[in-house]
Parts: structure tokens; C-alpha cells; sequence
């Protein structure tokens, strides 16, 4: 048996492909986790992923799932890193994740509000501008029934046309 | 006959994948929430002073993350309950990485354990410190009382907490003013969600105005303890690392004030909470209500020190 030599492009093709645990119509590079993937002079695949929120009990069953991936497909050194900076925000979400989440009756996030350049965070008392369409049947006429969701990347919304609830995942 | 180690066997199978030993139930699913991370010191800063300041970052998230926690079940609506739960999740994070940060910056702060014991830096503070070591503010550790009480306290501990990471965001030291950017975006959501419900509940029902406004005059002494610099928080801020607490003081009452107008509230004059001899959260000095918090914490973690059972 020879042990290839890898390429880092071979190496993202396959960390591509892993799923993230909480919402798997996703994968890692369609959620904007994957920030990079090298291969160092010894050969070591090095995968850097960054965490969507503090708390994300996901991290290491992704971290896991990275090393059981890429080692099954014949990379035999792999070390997954976190990255902390900058951190993770919605606006990563690809074109193609937000297609995959509208799928699978997930509305996906609007663009983040532009950071405040210094100063304090203003604080929103009332609902902010924030427009969700139904992701079932489209329509905008729709109302948030909780500020958080099922897991710390969503919020609960419900349809006024067709009726039905449905998570939507909070700009960050 | 039954082969009894073929059932065990069977049981454990369906909780791992295939090959896959990282995702047993217990014990190997814990890694260093800093792995890859860059924990070089800033230079001329010392390591215990930024541990000591890691630690009063942490526990105070740590400490209210567990308040919440205590909702589980307990909470008036479903939704609420997701939102507490959510919150403290969030806050947890940031105290992992604050907890991973101390021990990096100053390894003596870790509680002796048995030889051989897995448990990971981040658990062997948050479980196997006594509550002297603890340095979070009072305010958190406050028993939950009604969801007035408890939404009144996050209240302010948020518009406190946003006040300060927003600031530490310009640390010198890469960890803290990336766990702090990160931190902004989730408190700032946590605000925001407490803020409206502080409004709607003195704005609603006598019943719920009357506990609200009950609520405030609980929670109001232990504002000024916030506000108050510690001579690690001082010595860090002067080396560009820390944020003087002092420095937040404007911030939390303007935010709170813009509150406090909607929901026509007025804070109470009155003492504040008495330090003893000077010392408070800080210093490791706590009310009576920190006892029972941790031992209902720390219990199971300190009945398996190396564990194993």
C-alpha cells in the first residue's frame, strides 16, 4: 500500500464534504466553518475551522468528524485548529447553503447590519427591520414566535399565509 | 442465558458512529476549546495578573450561565425556557474559553487533581475551585428568584457584560479580543431579548409590574459592585489589555436608563450591598447563596476526580 502524498486541494475536497452536526443539509464549507485547509512539509493535513457561536456543542463533534473523514480517505495525518478570529458571521453562509437551508424549510439569514465603528452597541426595543419570507410557500407575512430556536443559530417564526412554523437562522 | 456482555456491547454500539471512538456519550468528546489557538502572552504582560483577569471574565459567565441553567423546566413558557437556555449556552462558551485562556496564561491557577486524571483545564476550574477562588461579581450568583428577578438581573448583567466586551475587543491580547468580538454579537442578542421583556413585564399585568418593580429593588445594590476596579483590572488596563470597569459606568446606566423610560421604572435609592471589609466578588468573598450553586455544580464532577465509573 503507498501513502499518498497529499494536495491540499485534495485534502479541502474531502473536508468539504462533512456535514455539520446540528443542521446536515449543510457541509462545513457551505456553513462557512472550513476557513482553511494546508498540508505542511511532513505531510499533515492542517484544517482550520472557526466556531459559529461560543457555545457550539458541535465543535468537536465536527473536529471528529474531520479526522475520521479525511484519515478514511487515505490522509493519515490530520490536525484540526480552531480559529477564533475573525469570528464567524451568517454573511459566510454560501449561495448554495442558503439554497440548501430555503430546501429544507429553513429561512435563511439576511445580510448582517454593518459593524458600529467604535461606540456603544444601540440597543433595539422594538422588533428590528428584519423581513422573513415563508420558506414554504413564500410569503412575507409572517411573525416571530420566539427570539431563539432549537439550536443558538436559529429563531422561531411562524407563517400568517400558509400557517406553518419554521426556523429561521439569526444574522450574526 | 442471555450473553450479558453481548447486550452491554449492543448498547454502546448505537452511541458511536463506525469507527468512530470520539463520540461516546461520556469522557472523550472534551478537547481544548483554544486547540490551534495562539495563546502567546502580549509582551510585558505577566501571566498570573492576565489568569487572576481570565477568571473574573470567566466565572462571571460561568456563574450565570448555571442561574439559567436552573430554569430547565422551570421556566413560564417553552420559548423562554429555549431562550434561557440558549443564553447561558452562549455564555458558557465564552467562560470555556476564558477558563482555557487562564489556565494557559498562568498553569499554577489549576486545582491539584489524582495523578492521571483526564479532566481538561477548563473542568478543573469550573468544578474542583472552592468558592474563595471564584472571582465572579455578586450580582450573578444571586438566587434566580421569580422570572422578574431573573430577567431584571440579566438585564443588567448583559448591558454590563456587552458594555465591557465591546471595549475588550482593543486587548492587547489576541484571545480576549477575539472571545470578546465574538462575545459582542451574542450579548448584544441576549440584551436586546431581555430588555423587551423587562419592558412588557412592568408594562403589563399590577401583578407583573409589582414583581418587577420588586425585582429592582433586589437586584439595584449590586449595581455599584460592577462598577467598582480591582487592582488586576486596573494593572491590565493600564497595559492595554484589560477595560477598567469605571470606564463602563456611563454606557450601563444610559442603556438601562433607555429601558428603565419604557418601562417606566425608577431605581431605588438605597445602600448598596455591603463589602466585607472592602472585599467582594472580586476577592473571592461571596454571599450565601454561592455555596449551594456550586455544590450543585461541581457535585458529580468532584465524585469522579479521574473520571472514572
Amino acid at each position: 500500500m503507498t501513502v499518498r502524498r497529499p494536495t491540499a486541494s485534495q485534502a479541502r475536497e474531502v473536508a468539504a464534504t462533512v456535514l455539520d452536526p446540528e443542521m446536515p443539509m449543510l457541509s462545513l464549507a457551505d456553513l462557512g466553518v472550513l476557513r482553511d485547509v494546508q498540508v505542511d512539509d511532513d505531510a499533515r493535513v492542517v484544517v482550520t475551522i472557526t466556531p459559529t457561536y461560543s457555545g457550539c456543542p458541535a465543535m468537536a463533534t465536527m473536529r471528529a468528524d474531520l479526522q475520521v473523514r479525511l484519515r478514511s480517505a487515505g490522509f493519515e495525518d490530520v490536525e484540526v485548529r480552531t480559529a477564533l478570529h475573525p469570528a464567524w458571521s451568517t454573511d459566510w453562509i454560501s449561495d448554495d447553503g442558503r439554497r440548501k437551508l430555503r430546501e429544507a424549510g429553513i429561512s435563511p439569514p439576511g445580510a448582517t447590519a454593518p459593524p458600529a465603528h467604535g461606540g456603544p452597541v444601540p440597543l433595539t426595543l422594538l422588533s428590528g427591520p428584519r423581513r422573513v419570507t415563508c420558506p414554504q410557500c413564500g410569503s412575507p407575512d409572517t411573525r416571530e414566535t420566539s427570539y431563539f430556536g432549537s439550536t443558538a443559530c436559529k429563531a422561531q417564526y411562524r407563517c400568517a399565509a400558509c400557517g406553518e412554523p419554521f426556523d429561521h437562522v439569526k444574522e450574526i | 442465558m442471555t450473553d450479558r456482555t453481548q447486550i452491554d456491547h449492543g448498547a454502546y454500539e448505537g452511541l458511536v458512529e463506525a469507527h468512530d471512538d470520539s463520540r461516546w456519550a461520556f469522557g472523550t468528546g472534551f478537547d481544548d476549546p483554544l486547540v490551534g489557538v495562539d495563546t502567546t502572552m502580549p509582551e510585558g504582560v505577566d501571566g498570573a495578573g492576565l489568569a487572576a483577569y481570565c477568571l473574573m471574565l470567566a466565572d462571571d459567565a460561568l456563574v450565570m450561565s448555571q442561574r439559567l441553567a436552573q430554569w430547565s423546566t422551570c421556566a413560564p413558557e417553552l420559548e423562554e425556557e429555549v431562550a434561557l437556555a440558549n443564553i447561558g449556552l452562549d455564555l458558557l462558551g465564552q467562560a470555556r474559553l476564558l477558563l482555557a485562556r487562564a489556565a494557559a496564561a498562568d498553569p499554577s491557577v489549576l486545582p491539584v487533581l489524582p495523578e492521571g486524571s483526564p479532566v481538561p483545564a477548563e473542568d478543573a476550574l469550573a468544578f474542583f475551585r472552592d468558592e474563595m477562588a471564584f472571582r465572579n461579581v455578586r450580582l450573578v450568583e444571586l438566587d434566580n428568584g421569580d422570572f422578574a428577578r431573573s430577567s431584571l438581573r440579566l438585564l443588567v448583567f448583559s448591558t454590563w457584560r456587552l458594555a465591557l466586551l465591546g471595549r475588550l475587543r482593543g486587548s492587547r491580547d489576541s484571545v480576549l479580543a477575539a472571545v470578546a468580538a465574538k462575545g459582542v454579537k451574542e450579548v448584544t442578542y441576549h440584551r436586546d431579548y431581555v430588555a423587551r421583556w423587562v419592558v412588557t413585564l412592568a408594562q403589563g399585568t399590577p401583578e407583573s409590574r409589582r414583581r418587577t418593580e420588586a425585582a429592582l429593588h433586589t437586584v439595584w445594590p449590586y449595581v455599584a459592585e460592577l462598577l467598582g476596579t480591582h487592582p488586576v483590572e486596573r494593572n491590565l488596563a493600564e497595559a492595554g489589555v484589560a477595560v477598567d470597569p469605571a470606564s463602563v459606568r456611563d454606557e450601563l446606566h444610559g442603556v438601562l436608563a433607555q429601558v428603565f423610560a419604557a418601562a417606566e421604572l425608577t431605581p431605588p435609592e438605597g445602600p448598596t450591598a455591603s463589602a466585607v471589609t472592602g472585599r467582594a466578588g472580586r476577592d473571592g468573598v461571596h454571599t450565601e447563596t454561592m455555596g449551594p450553586l456550586l455544590a450543585e455544580m461541581q457535585v458529580v464532577a468532584r465524585a469522579h476526580p479521574s473520571g472514572l465509573w
